[in-house]
């Protein structure tokens, strides 16, 4: 079944993880905007909301996907780039750069920044809501909102934050538009659509994720 | 011009290879790459020496033959051009030019910066035909093709199988090249009969040749002396897709 085993299929599997993490991300970063909110309606809203996705037997199914995605991208990703190095050329000299985008050359580098990071923001926040200790805040739910709200207190960690952010930028700025085309878009016309799409996408999601943890941290001073 | 050559020599594909320095005067700032490389077989011959072996036949820039990386480049460092094509007045007087061979895993050096691109060749062998039967043409109104769609088919088959796109791309993939036969057929009704069973005998052979899987990076494109679009691979993707699900 060539569907299964070409070097067409497993790119297929990386733009269809890719694709459905591209979509979760957009609902991530809408979670995240209340945190923008004022301290005390922000506490609120946010662990209310984080108590509804974990109940909730459509979140579960759609967690699983999100699982699966992101580990069969990052094997598939292994795997890929393993044949690559076997049929890729070296060169004494080497100007191959100037044809394409640096981010497009390093979709490997900078998908292990992205993966160093999940582990860390996994580690910090869903593995200390799914098995740690939490307080509960005044309607009962874990408060989630008040350890995000720490870690982003840390000017170490919003940096981490935000250096991760920009690899996730740049991951996306080729990632989107490189899925795309490998599913087939190809007419000449919607194929441009989708490219400002993607960088468009790529900015807010950057921008968005990126601002959250720095207001967090300055406005800690303000108050 | 005064030119300071660095060019890979090797004997065959079993030995070792290396970068060999060479000096060479009076080149006219007109002349094209490839007589400048006439020029230095010449004083090399003179001098007792192997020449420098490499491909060409047409030196107009349409047969596909030359390639070699000049300048750590596929095809130099202009763009929309054959190495056939650059002229020496692309460079500096005294400047140092490097010269390598086109590389990958699936284009086995035979000596010097002449490689076996018949890869290429077993691509097309797999599908990159019609079956028509023998005789007279048929008349040419009988067939209904718009004239974009045979401008879209005609810009694709436009390919020369230089293997530039392989050569620049940093997991040599030949997707370019593949996709550019898949979409110039696909596109005519007398392509389309056998749509199917000719983009998965392709793509299927370019992978048992060895060439690497595409990342988008669009190198491809911009080295590509003909301007083959990397929207040939969405549609060798597309119609890839299309067959295995549903063909």
């Amino acid at each position: 079944m060539p569907f299964l085993k070409s070097t067409l299929s497993r790119k297929n599997l990386m733009a269809l993880t890719g694709l459905f993490l591209c979509f979760f991300l957009v609902i991530h970063l809408l979670g995240n905007l209340q945190l923008l909110l004022a301290a005390d309606k922000a506490s609120v809203s946010f662990n209310n909301y984080s108590t509804l996705l974990s109940g909730n037997i459509f979140i579960k199914i759609i967690a699983y996907i999100l699982y699966f995605s992101i580990i069969a991208h990052a094997v598939d990703a292994l795997v890929i780039t393993v044949k690559n190095r076997k049929t890729a050329a070296k060169y004494a000299y080497d100007e191959r750069k100037h044809a394409s985008k640096w981010y497009s050359r390093n979709m490997g580098i900078l998908g292990t920044v992205l993966l160093i990071f999940l582990v860390i923001h996994f580690k910090d926040f869903w593995y200390v809501y799914k098995f740690g200790a939490l307080p509960l805040d005044k309607n009962g739910n874990k408060n989630l909102y008040v350890i995000v709200v720490n870690a982003f207190h840390s000017w170490w960690y919003v940096c981490i934050y935000v250096v991760s952010m920009f690899a996730l930028g740049f991951h996306l700025l080729h990632g989107f538009k490189s899925a795309v085309r490998t599913l087939g878009l190809y007419h000449p016309r919607y194929a441009r659509y989708v490219e400002i799409f993607g960088v468009v996408y790529s900015y807010t999601l950057t921008i968005g994720f990126s601002f959250i943890p720095v207001y967090v941290y300055i406005t800690q001073y303000i108050k | 011009m005064k030119l300071h050559l660095k060019i890979w020599r090797q004997r065959d594909a079993q030995s070792n290879g290396a970068l060999v320095d060479y000096d060479l005067d009076g080149i006219d700032q007109h002349m094209s790459f490839l007589e400048m490389m006439d020029t230095l077989n010449g004083q090399l011959i003179l001098n007792g020496d192997m020449p420098v072996e490499f491909d060409h036949d047409c030196r107009e820039g349409i047969c596909g033959s030359c390639g070699m990386m000049v300048n750590g480049q596929a095809h130099g460092p202009v763009a929309g051009l054959t190495v056939c094509q650059l002229h020496m007045r692309e460079f500096k007087d005294g400047a140092t030019i490097y010269v390598e061979p086109f590389r990958a895993a699936a284009f086995p050096l035979k000596r010097d910066l002449k490689i076996d691109r018949s890869a290429f060749d077993r691509i097309i062998q797999a599908g990159g035909f019609i079956s028509a039967s023998t005789g007279s043409a048929i008349e040419a109104n009988n067939l209904p093709i718009t004239h974009d769609m045979a401008e879209s088919a005609f810009d694709s088959a436009a390919c020369i199988g230089c293997g530039a796109c392989v050569a620049t791309c940093k997991n040599s993939s030949a997707a370019l090249f593949t996709s550019a036969k898949v979409s110039h057929l696909v596109k005519l009704p007398q392509g389309k009969l056998e749509a199917e069973k000719r983009v998965i005998q392709m793509v299927g052979q370019m992978d048992v040749e060895g060439f690497g899987h595409c990342s988008n990076t669009e190198a491809c494109e911009v080295k590509c002396p003909q301007g083959i679009s990397v929207l040939n691979i969405a549609m060798m993707n597309w119609e890839f897709n299309k067959s295995s699900l549903l063909g």
